[in-house]
């Protein structure tokens, strides 16, 4: 294995037409990756004031299938996830990620609602998730896994509702990783990751078959999103 | 005391003058009519693409270095032609690339050189001509003056003045004829799939009249048309702004019995 | 998989009176560019982002070696495994032993070109390793035992009918009389079949949109979702990556992601965009225990340095093929290998050769279309060129054309011969064509006139003409 890979290198090298990177290459790459400096990032939600953000979010959701309501407060979600469930005919069995964004989320204010924390397993027809942020220009949840968010939450069931708090909304997937650095700094000072991040856009959906858009194909069927607003500018 | 003529020479390619001479005179009118001084170097013959596009560098550079020769002296080279335009101004300077003096010349050149719609309006400042042509015209941008010159608006421009003249946008008029030179004689089949495609496009606008600006396509489309039976007249661009289309019948078709 | 490319006028020959493939083409001709079109206008700030795209693969290209080493320091921290496969042989034997070392019976796979490129499919199943596509379109066709025809839409080049035909003769045991006709009703039936797969799969391979080196990330792309289920469900989540894949920091990520979707389908966004970094973390409840990424060179190292290199900028996205008139009307499958269109006319000669692939680049009409719509600025007609000087140096293509070329070349650089054949020829013609203006047919001319006329020349040469009116005004 290393024999290959040192021929690759070599390959690329030769192809190059020079040796290995010198010391200043390297340390000039290194700067660069260190840097991480954002490219152009459009001024469609830049521009915005933060107000406008979470409404250029909403619209973009929108657009893709995603359905968004606003709600003013944690303890208004049971009653938010119970009327989406009855408005689509929907089991009122819930799996609610262990998440600790959650923990505030009153689910006995709606004793209708079976609620499970935990992992989603096969049978689970609803997911309710956190999210890490909701990226305004394109209507994009951000998503971190976790021990606490495994990523199959966000895929197996065929509904997946999504709790985003305003403040959670950023201009741009540059804005997100920002924030996700200055969260996430590991012993050496560099970014950990987790295992997955996932942006998502709206419901899972194909175009294969004759070029139709169809949705559900194998993630959730429906997105739901429940925002929540409190109504204080940023 | 006015300035003097501005010199032009033209470029008249291989296509017009062996097809259609009639479009070369068009040009000239227009050029005149705008004030420019036509001279056509007699020892032009072909700007090289056929030799070009087949990867045969040698000869086309033999070519290309004829016209670098020809063209020298003019203050600006005007072809009737996206492709052959395109050749001079772009293709050259890459033919050239690895001998610099040549390519000293070649840019010289290109800096000159122009398809003739667009150096009507872009340079010359024309934005109407005095012709006439009754009809409902649809417009093909051939692809090499569309993407490698920006020719789009320019005839579109000039053709709405030309009185009695109807323009009908032509749906997927950006998409190639299918002509590409050496491609048509290549890959017949497929090249004819795409100007029977461009054919059903021509006729569902429900123009009588078909323009364009290069000779290639305007062969190709119009060998469709006829082929199918379809009365569409197809010209130059050229003949119907210079108000010289009553003096040939279109291509393809042969001259009225008077 | 044994390429047909030597074939391609036979294969488009077959393509154009394919009336399925025509329908289904016609169906992509007049949805994608449109859909590219708007999506593009809604964004001012595209084409300022191209040229950044251009830059940072660039910029890589010309530090390759070094962010391949820093990408795998940060897989390696992170508890993956890095493997460098020169050949498809190599890269096929490194995923078949984890296969084999985790006693995997099924491998469920999103969409990865690479694994078409090494025909991984077929060396699994030969030895004794299931391979599930669960992308719906590299389903149909995988049960199909068909090729993808386009790197975005594999089944593009079928019909409803077609597909449902197929789901009546592999899923057999529903009932044989439930109503196929609705794309819905297929999608359901895909989604319930492969639901199962997914779970009792040992080993996820997927492909890599982009490999992040400031990270040690790995990057899909899709609207379905399988290939996040591909790699959260199983044992190892294996990645196929070709070596140009590398992309510096999260940040150049985002400016390559906007470029991608916008490129490939007309969305702002696909539905799914996953970054995958390592396995499963010690306290996670789900995902991998392993996480392998398999690199594959297959000749991209040599065209780094060489006219070919910007072919390397590529982001898969399919809007060449989705703009290019002659993908239009022939079809994937007509360019007999992985990689069709433009950026296959250009990538497939790298591949294999252009022995093997010589028709390809020279299929083109060089209208530029694609060059226009490359989010990476490739200059594919230029490269196809290329492709045409070294065939021609090597004497590659068909004798008579050969011959009529140097002719007519011969015959221009001499502008007196050329004046006098030229001005014979276009009285001949002229004179013999003058009663109906065209010709139905002439020798020589046998392909143009079985489909069209060949208009006739005026009759008198232009040069000719200018002489005589300069010789009376004087």
């Amino acid at each position: 294995m290393s024999e290959a890979r040192g021929q690759i290198l070599g390959a690329i090298r030769r192809s190059l037409k020079r040796g290995p990177l010198d010391e200043p290459e390297r340390a000039a790459v290194a700067a660069r990756l260190a840097a991480h400096e954002r490219n152009l990032v459009p001024a469609r939600a830049a521009s915005l004031d933060h107000r406008g953000q979470v409404d250029l979010f909403q619209r973009m959701a929108e657009e893709v299938q995603a359905t968004l309501v606003r709600v003013t407060s944690a303890a208004e979600v049971p009653a938010a996830v119970a009327d989406y469930l009855s408005l689509h005919n929907l089991p009122s069995r819930l799996v609610v990620t262990p998440d600790p964004q959650l923990d505030d989320i009153p689910w006995s204010a709606r004793p209708m609602l079976e609620v499970r924390r935990g992992r989603a397993e096969e049978a689970d027809q609803v997911g309710v998730t956190a999210c890490f942020a909701g990226v305004a220009e394109t209507g994009t949840l951000m998503l971190l896994s976790g021990p606490q968010s495994p990523t199959r939450n966000n895929l197996l069931p065929d509904t997946h509702i999504v709790v985003l708090r305003r403040e959670q909304v950023a201009a741009s997937y540059e804005e997100g990783w920002s924030r996700l650095r200055a969260a996430r700094r590991g012993a050496d000072g560099s970014l950990d990751l987790p295992r997955t991040v996932n942006f998502i856009t709206g419901p899972s959906r194909t175009a294969d078959i004759e070029q139709r858009v169809e949705v559900g194909v194998h993630g959730p069927r429906r997105l739901h999103i429940l925002l929540i607003d409190d109504g204080a500018s940023s | 005391m006015s300035a003097p003529p501005i010199r032009v020479g033209l470029f008249v390619t291989c296509l017009v003058d062996f097809f259609r001479p009639s479009v070369g005179f068009a040009a000239v009118k227009l050029l005149e009519a705008a004030g420019c001084a036509v001279e056509v170097p007699p020892t032009q013959t072909c700007c090289g693409q056929p030799a070009y596009n087949s990867g045969d560098k040698a000869d086309a550079k033999a070519i290309a270095r004829q016209v670098i020769d020809a063209f020298e002296a003019f203050d600006y080279v005007v072809a009737p032609s996206g492709s052959c335009g395109g050749m001079i101004r772009q293709h050259y300077l890459a033919l050239f690339a690895d001998e610099p003096a040549l390519h000293r010349r070649a840019q010289h050149l290109a800096e000159r050189t122009y398809e003739l719609i667009s150096f009507l309006t872009d340079v010359l400042k024309l934005d109407r001509v005095e012709a006439r042509y009754d009809g409902v015209a649809t417009y093909h941008d051939s692809c090499s003056g569309l993407r490698e010159l920006g020719v789009k608006e320019q005839p579109r421009k000039l053709l709405r003045s030309v009185a009695g003249l109807r323009l009908e946008e032509l749906p997927g008029a950006e998409i190639c004829c299918g002509f590409g030179g050496t491609f048509c004689i290549k890959y017949p089949a497929i090249s004819d799939r795409m100007v029977a495609d461009k054919a059903a496009d021509i006729a569902a606008t429900g123009a009588d009249t078909l323009l364009a600006g290069d000779m290639g396509c305007l062969l190709n489309m119009a060998g469709k048309l006829t082929r199918l039976g379809k009365k569409v007249r197809v010209r130059h661009v050229a003949e119907v702004l210079a108000g010289m289309a009553g003096e040939t019948p279109p291509i393809g078709a042969a001259a009225e019995r008077s | 998989m044994q390429p047909t490319s030597r074939a391609f006028k036979e294969n488009a020959q077959r393509a154009l009176g394919d009336a399925n493939l025509q329908k289904a083409l016609g169906m992509m001709r007049t949805g994608f560019p449109a859909k590219r079109a708007a999506v593009v206008a809604r964004l001012p700030e595209f084409d300022a982002l191209r040229e950044q795209g251009k830059a940072i693969k660039d910029h890589v290209l010309a530090n390759l070696d070094l962010y391949l080493e820093i990408f795998e320091q940060n897989v390696v921290a992170r508890g993956g495994q890095v493997h460098w496969c020169r050949t498809p042989q190599e890269a096929r034997e490194t995923v078949l032993a984890i296969c084999r070392r985790l006693d995997a019976k099924t491998v469920t796979k999103g969409k990865s070109m690479i694994g078409e490129e090494i025909a991984l499919n077929d060396y699994l199943e030969q030895n004794g390793v299931t391979p599930v596509e669960t992308d719906l379109g590299e389903y149909i066709i995988q049960i199909r035992k068909e090729r993808p025809s386009h790197i975005i839409v594999p089944a593009m080049h079928l019909v409803k009918e077609q597909i449902a035909d197929s789901f009546r003769q592999t899923h057999k045991d529903l009932d044989p009389a439930r109503p196929l006709g609705e794309a819905s009703t297929l999608v359901a039936e895909a989604r319930t079949v492969l639901r199962k797969r997914f779970f009792a799969a040992e080993v996820g391979i997927t492909g890599a949109n982009f490999c992040v080196a400031e990270t040690g990330s790995t990057v899909i792309v899709t609207n379905e979702g399988n290939g996040d289920l591909t790699q959260s469900l199983t044992k190892a989540h294996i990645v196929m990556a070709s070596l140009e894949k590398l992309v510096p920091t999260l940040e150049d990520l985002s400016t390559l992601l906007r470029l991608l979707a916008r490129s490939a389908t007309g969305q702002e966004f696909s539905t799914y965009t996953t970054l995958s970094t390592g396995p499963r973390r010690p306290d996670d409840t789900d995902g991998p225990a392993e996480y392998h990424v398999v690199f594959l060179d297959n000749g991209r190292s040599a065209v780094i340095g060489t006219e070919f290199q910007d072919m390397l900028r590529c982001i898969r996205c399919g809007a060449c093929m989705n703009h290019c008139p002659v993908y239009g009307v022939v079809g994937g499958h007509a360019y007999g290998w992985v990689y069709p269109g433009p950026m296959g006319a250009v990538l497939t000669p790298t591949l294999i050769g252009v022995d093997e692939a010589g028709h390809l680049p020279n299929a083109s009409t060089f209208c530029g279309r694609c060059e226009s719509v490359c989010p990476m600025k490739i200059p594919l007609p230029r490269m196809m060129r290329h492709w045409r000087e070294r065939e021609f140096q090597r004497k590659l293509s068909p004798p008579p054309h050969r011959y009529a070329l140097r002719a007519w070349a011969f015959v221009a650089a001499r502008p007196p011969l050329y004046r006098f054949a030229t001005t014979l020829m276009s009285r001949v013609l002229g004179w013999v064509g003058a009663p109906r203006g065209r010709f139905r047919s002439l020798p020589l001319a046998g392909g143009w006139t079985r489909g069209r006329d060949l208009p006739a020349p005026q009759g008198r040469s232009f040069m000719s003409l200018w002489a005589e009116r300069r010789k009376r005004s004087a």
